[in-house]
């Protein structure tokens, strides 16, 4: 079963072929059946190859599946080769199985879209680079997957590309990743000429033998992936791009800009954790970089109008708790968190998304209300999604997940109370911006009227996706337990002064603070939200945070703005002047030899003559 | 032959020579070129004839030879160009027959 894998990305891979050749030649039931239909394949092979993974796990709890070598030249040879380990599997499943019920509600949300048939192009092209991504054995074939995603992510945001914005938010997100992917890049030549090999686990295995703990190298390296990784995943100073990312279809949002691809920073360094282990610098920065993305995201999330805005914070958030996680040394909390996550934010998405559809394309949370009893599925969903997110206490996965991270914030080797203050104040954070959602597009007056109801191929994925987000949760200690093959355990080592109880009973008692005051500020008294707005201090507040703390102004300032100075003028550069002159000196050249064409003969003749005797004399009396 | 009689007859082709140049510069009439263009090519021959004379060699007799060839297919066309030419603009002055200016 285990040689099936090669399957999981070819499908639809050559599904995205068919479909981008054919242009919209295909008539639409025949494009759903290949775009959904091949992830829906994808999904039923990985299961099988998952369950043959549990039921006979093969030697070393890993499986390298060797395609083709790929590049054969002076010692470098990269081969296109899967690994299948713990890690890659839990991120494959996920990926698979929320990548097909997302597609399956895609083949109805983009049903009246001219696009359709390249929309399940790009995705299913976006589906197979995540897989190669996430199966690929060297550094290189896993960045051939990342500047997949990349593209595909570019492709899916300006997807709608006769509205000028959404042209200029894809090409914000290409350009922003890329800074990242450029330090990934060069961290990879830095892996390459010091260890020579590529191979992740040949990597790590020279890395711990040749770089002993904290060296240059080491910390360079670890650095520089990094940076890819917060490129990638949306992390402070890179996190910019995602929520104007927004401007994408929303199933696209969900997939791409909320479940998967932009946990691919996460599984980098959870890929490369040996190296991070070695540099204990790196790892910090990693730990400080999710500590400080998670709040300033989370008290971005506060102010967005936008509904799916406020969703792409939240997702910042998130991730930012998956980089503390990783940073601490809790390798296994941030692949959990990655796995509930994956499940809670798609859904708030797809909701998200039926909410949008319902209501004639309104993305304003404040013009909608009341949609409690309009779009029962929707809101039950949404509600299971929210409290998984916020943390419902002692129900739901995104509970256990995060509160495993904040625990392990402090009580894990790399941790600090400082790390578990941050985890606390997000996760206030996530309570308080996750119910004004809710408190506002589903409870009080209603808004703005709905004009079309979900179908079941709608409402069918958002219920699967709830129950996973309710049920994932228990699935914490067999989770834990099987990826404790590919990735070590964390070294508890701080326990002092806390316990897990007691970090779990604080954040119940967070949960319900947020709870609280959500409900106060926007079903309540919504007139001390206005009140809270509407005084100095408040009123700059909220514009600093919705703004993005002003790291768009900056960037704007900083990069953008001398860039375009510089373009303007170099317009009319030296290189360009000499080439014109060139030109001009041609066609001068021109004229004056046109003249001499005057079409009398005889003067032809006396040219030949005097140019003779010319000739002559310069030979004869050289 | 002596060294006074080649330089004579080198002396008698440049002046055929120039001769034929200045009437090919000078006349309009298109038949007169052709003419033009005759004496200079028996002032070559000439002078060819000369050399041959002077190197014992039979080389230059060939060489007139070959001109005359040349001269007589050049003349066949030329005239039929002529004839054509006035047929066609009614006139001979090759001034007037300057369509072709860049």
């Amino acid at each position: 079963m285990l040689g099936l894998l090669w399957l999981i990305p070819a499908l639809p891979f050559a599904s995205a072929l068919v479909l981008m050749l054919s242009g919209s030649r295909f008539p639409r039931k025949a494009a759903t059946a290949l775009g959904v239909g091949s992830i829906g394949i994808s999904a039923v092979v990985t299961i099988l190859v998952a369950v043959s993974f549990f039921t006979a796990p093969p030697p070393d709890h890993s499986y390298t599946q060797l395609l083709w070598t790929w590049i054969n030249v002076g010692g470098f040879n990269p081969e296109i080769a899967l690994r299948l380990d713990a890690l890659s599997l839990v991120m494959v499943l996920v990926v698979t199985f929320v990548g097909f019920l997302i597609h399956v509600y895609s083949a109805e949300f983009m049903m009246e879209d001219e696009g359709y048939s390249r929309f399940f192009a790009y995705m299913n092209l976006f589906v197979a680079s995540m897989i190669t991504l996430l199966l690929g054995d060297n550094l290189l074939l896993l960045m051939l997957g990342w500047e997949g995603v990349g593209l595909c992510s570019y492709l899916l945001i300006g997807f709608w590309y006769r509205e000028p914005a959404n042209g200029h938010a894809a090409r914000k997100a290409f350009v922003v990743t890329r800074v990242g992917d450029t330090l990934m890049l060069i961290g990879l030549m830095l892996l390459f000429t010091q260890l020579g090999t590529l191979q992740i686990h040949e990597l790590m295995q020279r890395a711990s033998e040749h770089w002993p703990a904290g060296s240059g190298y080491a910390v360079a390296a670890a650095l520089l992936l990094l940076g890819g990784a917060v490129g990638k995943s949306a992390q402070l100073p890179l996190q910019v791009w995602l929520p104007d990312a927004m401007a994408g279809p929303t199933p696209t949002s969900a997939l791409i800009h909320a479940a998967t691809m932009v946990t691919a920073g996460v599984y980098l360094i959870a890929r490369t954790h040996v190296l991070f282990s070695l540099a204990p610098a790196a790892q910090f920065a990693v730990a400080l970089v999710g500590a400080a993305t998670l709040l300033l995201a989370g008290f971005s999330a506060l102010t967005q109008p936008d509904i799916k805005r406020a969703l792409a914070y939240s997702t910042v958030s998130q991730i930012g708790y998956m980089f503390l996680a990783l940073g601490v040394g809790a390798w296994q909390a941030a692949l959990f968190h990655f796995f509930t996550h994956a499940f809670f934010k798609a859904l708030l998405f797809l909701g998200a998304g039926v909410i949008i559809n319902a209501l004639h394309d309104e993305h304003n949370i404040f013009k909608m209300g009341g949609l409690r009893k309009e779009l029962p599925v929707a809101f039950w969903t949404f509600l299971i999604a929210g409290c998984s997110v916020a943390g419902l206490p002692f129900l739901t996965a995104g509970f256990f997940s995060k509160d495993l991270i904040i625990w392990e914030a402090w009580s894990a080797d790399h941790g600090h109370p400082g790390f578990w203050i941050a985890g606390m104040v997000g996760a206030l954070l996530t309570s308080l911006y996750t119910f004004r959602l809710i408190f506002r597009v589903f409870f009080g007056p209603l808004g703005t009227p709905v004009t079309k109801r979900p179908g079941y191929t709608m409402t069918i994925p958002l219920m699967v996706l709830a129950l996973f987000s309710f049920g994932a949760g228990y699935l914490k200690e067999p989770l834990l337990g099987f990826l404790h093959s590919a990735l070590p355990a964390t070294i508890e080592a701080r326990a002092g002064g806390m316990t897990e109880a007691g970090s779990e009973a604080v954040a119940a008692v967070v949960f319900l603070v947020g709870l609280y005051f959500a409900y106060l500020f926007h079903l309540r008294k919504r007139s001390l939200a206005e009140a809270a707005v509407s005084n100095p201090v408040g009123s700059l507040l909220h514009r600093w945070w919705l703004a993005d703390w002003g790291f768009d102004w900056v960037y704007d300032k900083v990069f953008v703005q001398p860039f375009i100075w510089a373009a303007q003028i170099n317009k009319s550069d030296f290189i360009d002047a000499f080439y014109a002159g060139v030109a001009r000196l041609a066609d001068l050249f021109y004229r004056g030899l046109s003249r001499t064409e005057s079409g009398r003969l005889r003067w032809y003749a006396a040219g030949v003559a005097v140019g003779s005797v010319v000739f002559l004399a310069m030979v004869l009396f050289r | 032959m002596t060294e006074v009689a080649m330089r004579n007859g080198l002396v008698l082709a440049g002046i055929l020579f120039s001769l034929g140049l200045t009437s090919l510069l000078v006349r309009r009439n298109l038949i007169f070129v052709l003419m033009s263009l005759e004496v200079m090519l028996n002032a070559a021959g000439l002078a060819f004839v000369v050399a041959g004379a002077r190197w014992h060699q039979a080389d230059g007799q060939i060489m007139f030879l070959f001109i005359l060839a040349m001269a007589a297919a050049e003349v066949a066309v030329g005239l039929a160009l002529a004839v054509e030419i006035y047929r066609r603009f009614k006139s001979l002055d090759v001034d007037k027959l300057s369509n072709m200016k860049g």
